[in-house]
């Protein structure tokens, strides 16, 4: 009799136990909007479990696509490759050196530029190990984490331009949020004139043409023209200054006659990103040092 | 106990899949959401409980590694694990047409709850745009992926079964 009582306390009805769950998650919600938690030990526990073999899922993946992307373009490479071989023929060992030289000097001086362009920024890089789980957001996962030096607000740019910002850090991983997300907003400036306008990513404008939207520009003396180049600007909160974007690809008035909204088509190609540079200046950090 | 850690590791296992293998082959820019197809299978298979459990696992997974916030996609999967579950009486393995029938429905909730409170909240009001352009594509995708993964958990559930009946049955003689 003792023992039916007992295994009927122990076996709590489903709904009861939902009800419980629902609080915690609701509890969550609360704590991680107002506070700002993160998942704190839990997450860095998971994060040893799973950061690793993300890593080497999503090299495989890529070596899927890459192989993938080889067959699809076989045909081409062969025809290219007798051409080649014919091509070889003809040629010299001494047009060869040449030609091997030439290489290495444009190499050497776009590598050169890019560093320019860029080096008043420390910079780690790191490589992309996961992307969301969901076809909604476009935020992925990168192998450095705090332990690299990595913290929340950190821009993350490829060799073409900014692809987004660091919104979590875990001991060996972080969080990025791309420009092309949903969610995201840059204050961005024209180079051309100066302007500065509010650029958002969308999904629907990024599905249908691989571009996101920028709004509230003044372009009072009607300058700004289709290609110019857009940056994120000086008066932008969390991104360094003069990162480029990507160029304007279309224009149009809005209805208050004011302002101008359009599109721009972003410098990095989101869907094959691999390797990324964080740059490990904040904002506010390279202010205060200007001060 | 057997059972939690072959269940952690499909859930794992999916979980992994679905945020870097399907990630870079993906299709229309669309990946396969194995882990509501994992939480809708225990829900109908297993019953209320189970389903409610598993949801939550899938959802902090999601929740630590990819949501802004704590707990949302938690609440998610759990509520379609815990729904999956009053259909363990109309379930039997032999049926395709009811798994496939939930699966679908699942997807569907799970994508439009998303869309509801993170995008229609937003002001982005264009839903037949996101009705055909993601929740419709990553659907049949899911669809197509759950003919493989869901006879793999099918097999594992009726194995599982099998191993915990026969102890059952030592335990009485």
């Amino acid at each position: 009799m003792a023992r039916v009582k007992r295994k009927n306390k122990t076996s709590i009805p489903a709904k009861y136990i939902l009800l419980a769950l629902t609080g915690v998650c609701f509890l969550l919600m609360f704590g991680s909007f107002t506070f700002g938690w993160v998942s704190g030990p839990v997450g860095d526990a998971a994060s040893y479990v799973f950061i690793p073999m993300q890593r080497g899922l999503t090299t495989v993946g890529n070596w899927i696509s890459d192989k993938t992307y080889e067959l699809s373009n076989l045909k081409n490479v062969m025809k290219e490759n007798e051409e080649l071989k014919a091509q070889v023929d003809e040629l010299t060992d001494e047009l060869n050196t040449r030609k091997l030289e030439q290489y290495d000097t444009e190499d050497l001086r776009a590598l050169l530029e890019l560093d320019e362009g860029y080096s008043e920024y420390n910079k780690v890089a790191a490589s992309v190990i996961g992307k969301d789980a969901g076809n909604w957001f476009d935020t992925f996962l990168i192998d450095k984490g705090s332990k690299d030096g990595i913290t929340v607000g950190m821009n993350v740019i490829t060799g073409r331009g900014v692809a987004g910002i660091i919104t979590e850090v875990g001991s060996n991983y972080a969080k990025v949020r791309s420009i092309i997300d949903d969610m995201s907003s840059v204050s961005g400036m024209v180079l051309s004139t100066s302007d500065n306008c509010v650029i958002n990513g969308d999904l629907q404008t990024m599905d249908e043409r691989q571009m996101i939207t920028f709004s509230n520009l003044k372009d009072t003396d009607n300058k700004v023209a289709v290609g110019d180049q857009v940056v994120t600007s000086y008066i932008s909160s969390e991104y360094v200054q003069g990162l480029l974007i990507g160029y304007i690809s279309e224009i149009h008035v809005n209805s208050n006659n004011l302002t101008k909204s359009g599109l721009i088509s972003p410098v990095v190609d989101f869907e094959h990103v691999k390797h990324v540079l964080v740059i490990t200046d904040l904002k506010t950090t390279t202010q205060t040092q200007e001060e | 106990m057997r059972r939690k850690i072959t269940v952690f590791l499909i859930v794992a296992v999916c979980f992994l899949l679905q945020t870097t293998l399907f990630q870079s082959i993906s299709f229309l820019t669309v990946a396969p959401n194995l882990l509501i197809i994992v939480t809708a299978s225990f829900g109908f298979m297993r019953g209320k409980k189970e389903g409610m459990y598993i949801g939550l696992l899938c959802g902090l997974l999601v929740d630590i590694f990819y949501a802004n916030i704590l707990g949302g996609y938690a609440l998610l999967y759990m509520y379609i694990g815990y729904m999956n579950g009053f259909f363990r009486k109309l379930f039997f393995p032999e049926d395709f047409k009811l798994p496939m029938l939930l699966i679908s429905a699942s997807d569907f909730v799970y994508n439009f709850v998303i869309y509801f409170f993170l995008f229609l909240f937003r002001n982005r009001l264009d839903f037949p745009y996101y009705l055909s352009h993601v929740i419709l594509p990553e659907l049949v995708y899911t669809l197509l992926m759950m003919i493989v993964l869901y006879f793999l958990i099918l097999k594992i559930n009726r194995r599982l079964e099998e191993i915990e009946r026969k102890r059952a049955a030592k335990f009485v003689s």
